[in-house]
Order: structure tokens, then sequence, then C-alpha cells
């Protein structure tokens, strides 16, 4: 079964386009979806448990020898980071059901959210550079149709200007793309990281380098590239903002962490240093955006911002403690973000507004969230034991061991300000004088909050059985470290 | 060759810029294709001007006379994409047009809660 | 407003089947040349097109009754089964086979599965440019 690491890609490619024959019949859509889901969960599972036991997968598409053909490559971070985004789209859709609304749902909802994941899943699989650039325009491509989903007036006008930003990144990737062809005669990830070492001339690679910290920081939202995102996650329903939130963001994570770890490594003094800079303002300006805004959406986007910063500090630190730290962070990152804005989205239904202001007292009536809420607060801030520490915790200590151990301590301080904007929402949502709050159906409520409360009960696992975890991650992050593993991987075949 | 080309890269990528920079929408659009095309063009050009014979092992062709096949490839693929991106846009951009009334940039600035 | 396009509506009625004509000639000619699904498929598009300009667009959806956005599934189906086949046979995915094949008419003639794959794409590129155009063009 050499082509096992291409199911999470094919199953939900697959399903999507079944669903586009009948899209009025509800019912089975949600069935198909959902089965589709549970099927790519258990493929990845399965996968993780073949990387584990036999190392690394590759599959040439076309049976086309390594650098010529189109590698596809399932490492253990791959593999973690394909079955987290299955586990979240799984509960996406779970989520969709009582939310999204069936005009939504009749007009290809699920489709696209299935074309989004099989982009998200192929993007992480893949080891070739422009196939990645492929996968991410199908992802994105998805991701317009998702935004403008619906066709409400703010969703449009914001859905124009996130067009936009993408298609200029986008124009950018193909160009950078180019440049690199030029330099190294490869796109194929591994081959790069074969042939970028002997070539003398560094200074033109560190350009190409930096080019690509653009393109992919565009997608990413790092400092000063970050601009479009708050806006245009405002404008859609919650379930493709949790979607979106969870998922876009990383792959553009995910693809500096390959290429700055596996084959830009020739300048690491002058890129590395620049990411780790960029990490930190990305992280500052995260702050500010969270802790000026009264509105929960916005909040937890800022924490987006906020957490992107953290990931990328422990990568730009090229010690084991940091990159293990930052693929802990990164995994535990996708699903609090999932389950808090499945959260906040619920508070926001219940007060018809998603203002704080207009909030509060919401803890007399809906206890179980109000708690649920808090845990889930407490996990993204990283407090013992829940499941941001022990991925900040790695990220700090690589700081301290590396050169950047003022980037260290901005981490922690600024975890206060995280812990204190996510709890702003508890406190001006469910304590204080009750506010009136619109009729909720229980079956709705608990439709709602079912799904939720068994994401924050994941990432409080994650966190507490974070040592069963620590084989596969610190796998994962050898491989990263000892870019030859890969290598060796790739042109076994 | 490679320099007209670097030229008309530049001049490419120039007016897309200006074109991007302007308020009506219609000329954004525009602005985005060409940026693409600039883009698509860079690709065709990096991968080298060289070889005219197709890359098709053949008798009596010296290797450094094959056009490189994967510029080729990879443009295709990026033609294809943009391609289909542009007409989305100019779906959204049209139903936005009978949406908000306006095709004016500077009349979308903003968030809806800032009006 | 009533526009007089006699002479749009005569040149069509030829034009169509050139242009349908060619669009099969360039999808076959993609096996070894410059040619196939992609180019195949906007060629068919800009004949219905056409037909539209000049008969109008509820005219060519009664003569041609197809839902655009099915056609796109299928061909996507075929594209992607195309591909998967390979799973079955546990090669790469993507692998192709071909073979040369004595036909009736044609003699020897080579067949490769990447034609099915191009079928897909064809009705693919159709279904899809069709869709767009009709979103357009119907909201009058």
């Amino acid at each position: 079964m050499s082509n096992l690491l291409l199911f999470p890609i094919l199953i939900p490619l697959i399903v999507a386009t079944i669903l586009m024959l009948f899209p009025n019949k509800i019912k089975m859509q949600r069935l198909i979806a959902l089965l589709g889901t549970i099927a790519t969960l258990a493929a990845s599972f399965f996968l993780i448990y073949k990387v584990f036991n036999d190392g690394i997968q590759v599959v040439t598409l076309g049976s086309w020898p390594a650098p010529f053909g189109i590698s596809m490559v399932s490492d253990l971070l791959s593999g973690l980071l394909v079955a987290t985004a299955s586990l979240i789209v799984l509960f996406v859709v779970l989520y969709s059901f009582p939310t999204i609304g069936i005009k939504r749902e009749q007009s290809y909802y699920y489709p696209a959210v299935l074309f989004l994941m099989a982009g998200v899943n192929g993007a992480f699989t893949t080891g070739d550079i422009f196939n990645l650039f492929v996968f991410v325009e199908v992802l994105l491509m998805a991701s317009y149709m998702l935004i403008s989903h619906g066709g409400e007036r703010s969703q449009l006008r914001e859905s124009i200007k996130y067009l936009l930003v993408n298609i200029i990144s986008s124009a950018l990737f193909v160009a950078a793309v180019a440049l690199l062809y030029s330099v190294t005669g490869t796109l194929n990830m591994a081959d790069l990281a074969v042939k970028i070492p002997q070539i003398e001339n560094t200074a033109i690679l560190t350009v190409i380098a930096v080019l690509f910290l653009v393109v992919f920081g565009f997608k990413a939202a790092i400092f000063p590239l970050y601009f479009w995102l708050p806006g245009s996650y405002h404008a859609p329903p919650m379930p493709i903002l949790a979607l979106f939130g969870a998922l876009l963001t990383k792959v553009g994570v995910y693809a500096i962490m390959r290429t700055y770890t596996l084959f830009f490594t020739m300048n690491i003094g002058f890129t590395h240093e620049l990411l780790a800079i960029i990490a930190i303002l990305t992280i500052l300006a995260g702050c500010v955006g969270a802790l000026a805004y009264f509105d929960v959406k916005k909040i937890i986007i800022y924490n987006i911002i906020i957490a992107v910063g953290v990931i990328l500090f422990g990568v730009s630190q090229m010690n084991e403690a940091g990159i293990t730290g930052s693929i802990l962070y990164l995994i535990h990152d996708m699903m609090i973000k999932a389950a808090l804005f499945f959260l906040v989205g619920i508070v926001a239904v219940i007060f018809g507004t998603s203002n704080l202001r207009q909030m509060g007292g919401l803890i007399k009536t809906y206890p179980l969230l109000g708690w649920t809420y808090l845990v889930a607060a407490f996990g993204l801030a990283g407090i013992p034991p829940l499941s941001g520490f022990p991925g900040k915790l790695l990220v700090v200590q690589g700081g301290f061991e590396g050169p950047h151990f003022w980037g260290s301590i901005v981490i922690l301080a600024t975890s206060l300000i995280v812990l204190l904007s996510a709890v702003r929402i508890f406190i001006y949502a469910f304590w204080g004088e009750p506010v009136e709050t619109r009729p909720l159906k229980k079956s709705a409520y608990r439709a709602m909050l079912i799904p939720s409360i068994i994401l924050v009960a994941i990432t409080v696992f994650f966190g507490v059985g974070a040592e069963l975890f620590m084989p596969f991650v610190s796998d994962a992050a050898e491989v990263m470290l000892n870019p030859s593993l890969y290598i060796e991987a790739v042109f076994k075949e | 060759m490679e320099i007209i080309m670097s030229v008309v890269i530049g001049l490419l990528f120039m007016a897309a810029v200006y074109l991007m920079l302007s308020k009506s929408l219609i000329r954004i659009i525009i602005g985005t294709g060409l940026l693409s095309h600039g883009a698509h063009l860079l690709l065709l050009t990096m991968g080298g001007l060289g070889g005219n014979a197709p890359p098709v092992v053949a008798d009596g062709v010296a290797v450094s006379d094959y056009a490189d096949p994967l510029p080729q490839a990879l443009i295709l693929t990026a033609i294809v994409i943009s391609f289909a991106v542009t007409s989305f846009f100019l779906v959204v951009a049209y139903r936005a047009y009978q949406e908000l009334g306006t095709d004016n940039m500077e009349l979308m600035k903003g968030t809806e809660d800032h009006e | 407003m009533k526009t007089n396009d006699v002479m749009l509506q005569t040149a069509t009625k030829v034009v169509t089947f050139i242009i349908l004509l060619f669009a099969v000639h360039i999808f076959f000619a993609g096996h070894y040349t410059p040619g196939g699904g992609f180019v195949g498929g906007l060629l068919t598009t800009s004949a219905i097109v056409l037909l539209m300009l000049a008969f109008g667009i509820r005219t060519v959806k009664k003569i041609l009754p197809i839902n655009y956005v099915v056609m796109t599934s299928v061909g996507l189906l075929v594209a992607i089964a195309t591909a998967a086949a390979s799973i079955v046979f546990d090669v790469p995915f993507f692998t192709h086979a071909y073979d040369y094949f004595d036909l009736p008419l044609f003699g020897e003639t080579s067949l490769h599965s990447a034609l099915l794959f191009d079928i897909g794409v064809y009705l693919v590129v159709v279904g899809v440019t069709m869709t767009i155009i009709q979103t357009i063009g119907e909201d009058e």
C-alpha cells in the first residue's frame, strides 16, 4: 500500500465531488460529509501509525523517479498535522449542522469544506515546492468560496480584499519559485536540500529565502503582513471562521517550518534572526489587537496572530527544545482555536451580537458553557497542566538555550496578556448583570455545545497526556533537525 | 532575449501595480491579471530560453538544444489557476457591485462596524 | 431594445460547428502534440458562448439542457478515478498505462489511459466556464 499517504487527500476530494451531484438533499449531504471526514481521520491515524513504525512514507506521482516527478512525503510532522486538521474538520462539520443554516447547506457548503480539507492535507503532505503552490491554491479557492458564501454585504466587501491579498501573494509565490528554480534547477524539496549547500553564492539564496518568508508570511499572518486577517476573518459565519482560524494560517506556518528547517539553512545568522525578530513583533502586534477590541470574534482572531508568533519563534531557534515545542504548540493551537471559536460562537448566538459591551450574566443560565469556556481560555494561555503549557514551555526553553533569551521573556510576559484577553470575555459575558438574551432551542444549544465540549476535552487530554504524544513529536522534530533523514527517505525510492 | 524578457516582465509588474493602486474594482482585477502574467513570464524566463528542440529524446540533438519542459508545465498549471481565480474574482466583484452599489474601493474601507 | 442580428445568427450556424470540430481535433491532438482537454474544453465553451450571444441564453438553455455543475462533478470523478485506478494495481498514484492496438479503420493506434484523464479535464473545463458565464449572464 504505497499510496496510503494520499488517502487523507483523496477521500475528501472524492467525497466533495460526489456531494456536488445533489446539493438539495441536506440529510444525505450531512451524512456523507460526516462519513467522509471520519474516514479521512481514520486514514490519517493509520498513516501516523505506519510512519511511526516504518519510517517516512514517500510516493512519487506517476512513477517518475524522485527529483523529476512530484514526491509526496509523509513524515511525522506532516502526519500529525494532517490528523489534527482532519479532526478539526470533523468537528467543524458537526458544529455546522445546527449553525450554518439550510440556505448555505444547499449551496455547496460541505463540498467547499471538503475541498478545503483536501487542499490543507495536500499542502501538509507534498514534498515539492511547486506542488505546495498548487495545493495552497486549491485550499485558497475553497476558502474564497467559503468567505463569500451566503453573499452578505460584509462578507462580499471583505472577500474582495481577501481575494486581492491572496492573489498578490500567489503571484509572488510563482515569482519566488521561478527565482529558486533558476538558481538551483530543481523544485523537489529533498533535492533542494541536497543542491542548496553546494551553491557558493549564498547571497542570492538569502534573498530568495526572504522572498519565500514574505509569501508564506501573507498566508501565516506574520507581523507586517497580518493586516488583512482581522477584517477578513470577521466577516464569515462562525463555523467557517473556526475552520479558517484553525487551519489556514497554519498552512503558512507549516510551509515556513518546512522550508526554513529543510533547505533555507545556508545563512542562519541572517534568515533565522530575522524570523525570530518578526515572530516577536507578531506576538506584540497580536497582543495590542487582542486587548484593544471589545468584540469576541476580534479578540480570538488576534490570538491567532499571537500563536503564529510563538510557533515561529520556536522554529527560528533551530534547537531541539524550540522545534519540539513549536510542533506541540502548533497542534495545540489548531485545536484550541477551533474550540474557542465554537464556544464564542454559542455566546454570540445567545446574545445576538459579538460586542462584549452588550453581554453579561450568562453564568447563571448557561453554567456548563461558562466553565467549558474558562477551561479553554486557560488552555489557550498555557496554564499547566492544560494543552498550551508543554509547547510554550519548550519554546521558551529553546529561546533560553539559543541566542534570543529576550524573546522567551517576551513570550512569558505576553502569556499574561493572552490570559487577560481570553478571561476578559469570561468576565464580560458570564459575570455581571444579566442582559436580555435571545431564546435558544435546547436541542440547538446541545448540538452546538457537545462538539465544543468534546474538542475542549481532547485539548485537555493533549495537555495532561503530553507525555503520551512526546515520542511522536520528538520523532517529528528529529526529522526537522536532521534533513538527511528526509533526503534519504525521498531518494531511497 | 533574456534581457528583453526581463524588461517586459518589469513593464508588466509596473502596469499591474499602477492598476492595482487605482480605486475602480475592474482596474484592480485587470491589474491582478497582469501581475500573474508577469509572474508566469518570469517563470518561463528563469527556466532559461536556450533550447529549441522539443524535450523528447531524439538522435542527433545535443542535450543543450532541448527546451526545458518543466517551466512550461509549471506555467500551464499557474495559468489555469490564475484563470480560475480571475474568473471567480470577476463574479465576486459583480455580486459585490450589485449588493454594495459601488465599485469604488475607497468606499469599501474599514469594516462594517466602523461605518 | 430589438437589434438586427441576422448576420450574426447566420454566421453562427456555420461557425459553431467549425469551432466544435476544431475542439475535437485539438482534444485528440493533445495526445502527442500541443492541445488536450483544457484547450478543447475552452474551445467548446467558446462555441456555446457564441450561440448564446447570437440566440440568447434562454434558447441555448432549451436546446442544451445541461446542468453544468453536475458536468463538472462528473468530470472530476472521471479524472480522479483514472488517477486512482493505480491504487488498485498498487503502483504509485497517477501512473498511466498505454499500449498499441490494431483498430478497424484507424489501423495501429496507441491508446493511453491519460486520454480518460483528459476527458475528465475537458468536462471540468466546460462545466466550470459555463457555470461562471451563466451565473453572470443570467442575472439581468
